[in-house]
């Protein structure tokens, strides 16, 4: 079992009022209203020392990921974040999930970043090779959806072949046509770093997933109960490709707060995983998905099904308290005890090799956040990392950190 | 009453698969609908009086694989150049409404030879930052009735609104709707302003711009853009009261005296 922690770097301090106010967190929230640039730089600065201490306190892995335009979650450039924690950090995997390819132009770029981020580290980068949002792709940088996905297709392709092939070569794509590609520098890992591929229950991510032989990571707020028929036909989509059930092929993220008991976990956490849910996921729904960011069959899937699934999750929670947040598993939360039978009751039922959770969650404050990450990687994380070894390998994380032994926690 | 048939032209040996609803007798009409879909109004009721109406359907609302095969604005208007050939239509008049505007001001202008007449109504194809086309592919269903209709309580609008009632029938024009504008979005994403500017002097078809004063998704100041840059074309501009961006709607009577007159003139 692998656990990396993941971090959004959300806006902590957004006015109590927020969702009624303002028409969305995403794309058009006003920046001058909402935030002070010195404040959001100690944020940065947080989120980067809630990582190395992540590190520090052996985690197996950190992550960091790409949005834009607003309070949810800010790091338009992962990279800039991922060179600070390649220089600060000794042994965690740098989860880059990701740089988003059909936004990146020339997707070379990602190509040289990452392979810096591998030899300034190294060897310990995950290349996440996220489709990106609607709201970001499309509405934050202007790509038409309908032909965002194969943007995607065509810069994945652009960018493997830049690490693996040795000579120089042109390449003569649709949206990219470069004359000499050789991309100065290479990764360390051979014949690339491992690849993982975040979606939100996609079949065509799936086949893409399925085809490569990358690892899949289901990226969902609703929790490990609204996940399991997504990742039981993530299972079925593997075996009908005739490929091996190893739990690695599949990463899952989920929101875990870790306190003394149960009762202090209530007391700590609820207000802030109401913020998360309140206020960090009111998307305005004309942002979240623009007509031609599903393919035509997904799109025939989802209004088909529209009467149940996930159309009915959204916004649900707004009444919500800490224990209905639990119940549903949004969030597992409590004791150390009570978390640890939760995650690897999830763990199980999920199939999830590579599990990424996120310890800081909404306007959670720096020192909770460390309280969190501390107690998470002193009682709970040994009680699950065994998890799955026993039967299977791990071949979607750095090779050199495969043999070394985790920093002594506990 | 207007009998409505449907035709399915081959392009490219079979490769693109239109579908073009058609009706009436007379002199070709071709007409272009906006990026929301094609709705079968009395507007075209009215041509197919005199007319051969021909309403094709945009890249991919028919068979969703042919919109991954016209990559550019150019690959587009080339598109509509062997439909209607595929069509047995030779320098047709040319309406187009909204989206369907722009369309046709390009295929005008790449071609002038192809089109004999041409019929802007409220079309898209200018930016001024003054007055910005609002982005019809996120507005709330809300919003975009108040900025379509010049009377968004009317009769008419309510009438344009309606929805299927059954479950399935709505399911299926809720998709129909949502892929008209993913498709159609392929080639004004995400600014409508992709180079008539220097292309549309080179229109020679006498043009009629129809525009409903109104109109807040796209304003009726860009119907001065049009006739000002219309520089080798002789221009009717009609700005009508009552009308939105529907104009063919809210004042079908008008809109289609407007249209036949001209067209016949």
């Amino acid at each position: 079992m692998k656990v990396s922690m993941f971090h959004l770097m959300p806006h902590r301090e957004l006015p109590d009022d927020f969702e009624d106010k303002y028409h969305s967190v995403w794309v058009d929230p006003p920046w001058s209203e909402l935030a002070d640039p010195e404040r959001v730089g100690q944020y940065y600065n947080w989120t980067l020392d809630e990582l190395i201490y992540a590190d520090k306190m052996g985690m197996d892995g950190i992550c960091v990921n790409e949005h834009h335009q607003n309070a949810y979650g800010f790091m338009p450039n992962p990279n800039v974040m991922g060179s600070v924690l390649a220089r600060s950090t000794e042994n965690a995997a740098l989860v880059q999930m990701g740089a988003t390819l059909p936004t990146t132009h020339p997707p070379i770029r990602i190509a040289e970043e990452y392979a810096m981020l591998d030899c300034i580290s190294g060897g310990r980068l995950i290349a996440g090779m996220p489709l990106g949002t609607s709201a970001d792709a499309n509405f934050s940088y202007g790509i038409p959806p309908i032909v965002q996905r194969e943007r995607y297709r065509e810069a994945h392709d652009l960018i493997v072949d830049a690490w693996t092939r040795d000579e120089m070569f042109a390449f003569n794509g649709k949206y990219t046509q470069l004359r000499y590609v050789n991309v100065w520098p290479k990764p360390i890992q051979k014949p690339h770093p491992p690849i993982w591929v975040p979606g939100g229950g996609s079949s065509s991510t799936w086949d893409f997933v399925c085809e490569k032989g990358y690892c899949y990571c289901y990226l969902s707020y609703y929790g490990n109960i609204f996940a399991t028929k997504i990742m039981e036909r993530f299972w079925e989509r593997v075996e009908q490709n005739g490929l091996d059930t190893n739990p690695y092929r599949a990463g899952f993220l989920q929101l875990v707060a870790v306190s003394e008991t149960d009762a202090q976990a209530e007391k700590d956490y609820e207000k802030h995983i109401q913020y998360f849910f309140n206020k960090c996921m009111a998307v305005a729904p004309e942002f979240q998905a623009a007509p031609g960011y599903q393919d035509y069959k997904s799109l025939v899937n989802r209004v088909k099904q529209l009467s149940g699934g996930r159309a009915e999750q959204t916004g649900q929670w707004k009444d919500w308290k800490f224990k209905d947040f639990v119940d549903n598993q949004y969030v597992i939360s409590g004791g150390p005890a009570s978390v640890v039978d939760q995650l690897k009751d999830a763990i199980k039922r999920l199939r999830v090799g590579n599990l990424m959770v996120l310890l800081h969650i909404g306007s959670m404050p720096h020192e909770l956040t460390l309280k969190n990450i501390e107690m998470f990687s002193k009682e709970v994380l040994p009680h699950i990392r065994d998890t799955w070894d026993d039967e299977w390998e791990n071949h979607w994380w750095p090779e050199k950190l495969k043999t070394k032994a985790p920093a002594a926690v506990g | 009453m207007v009998t409505v048939e449907e035709k399915f032209p081959k392009i490219r040996e079979g490769l693109l698969n239109p579908k073009v609803l058609t009706a009436g007798e007379g002199p070709p009409v071709v007409f272009l609908h906006g990026a929301g879909g094609l709705r079968w109004g009395g507007f075209l009721d009215d041509l197919a009086e005199e007319f051969s109406v021909y309403a094709p359907l945009h890249p991919g609302l028919h068979d969703p694989d042919d919109i991954r095969k016209v990559d550019t604005l150019w690959d587009l208007v080339l598109y509509h150049y062997d439909l209607f050939g595929a069509l047995g239509l030779e320098s047709p008049a040319v309406i187009g409404h909204s989206y369907g505007g722009m369309l046709a001001a390009e295929i005008a202008a790449t071609n002038p030879e192809s089109v004999s007449k041409l019929v802007l109504m409220n079309p898209i194809g200018f930016w001024l930052d003054e007055h910005p086309v609002l982005d019809w592919t996120a507005m709330s269903p809300d919003a975009l009735v108040k900025a379509i209709f010049a009377d968004p309580e009317g009769d008419i609008a309510k009438e344009y609104l309606q929805v299927p009632e059954d479950e399935e029938e709505f399911k299926d024009f809720t998709i129909a709707r949502t892929w008209a504008i993913a498709c159609t979005s392929k080639f004004t994403w995400p600014i409508p302003d992709k180079g008539l500017k220097n292309r549309i002097y080179r229109v020679s078809a006498p043009s009629l711009i129809v525009w409903g004063k109104q109109d807040a998704l796209v304003p009726p100041e860009y119907a001065k853009e049009f006739s000002d840059r219309l520089v080798n074309a002789t221009v009717r501009t009609e700005m009508l009261d009552g009308a939105g961006h529907m104009p063919q709607f809210e004042q079908r009577e008008r809109v289609s005296g407007l249209v036949r007159e001209f067209l016949k003139g």
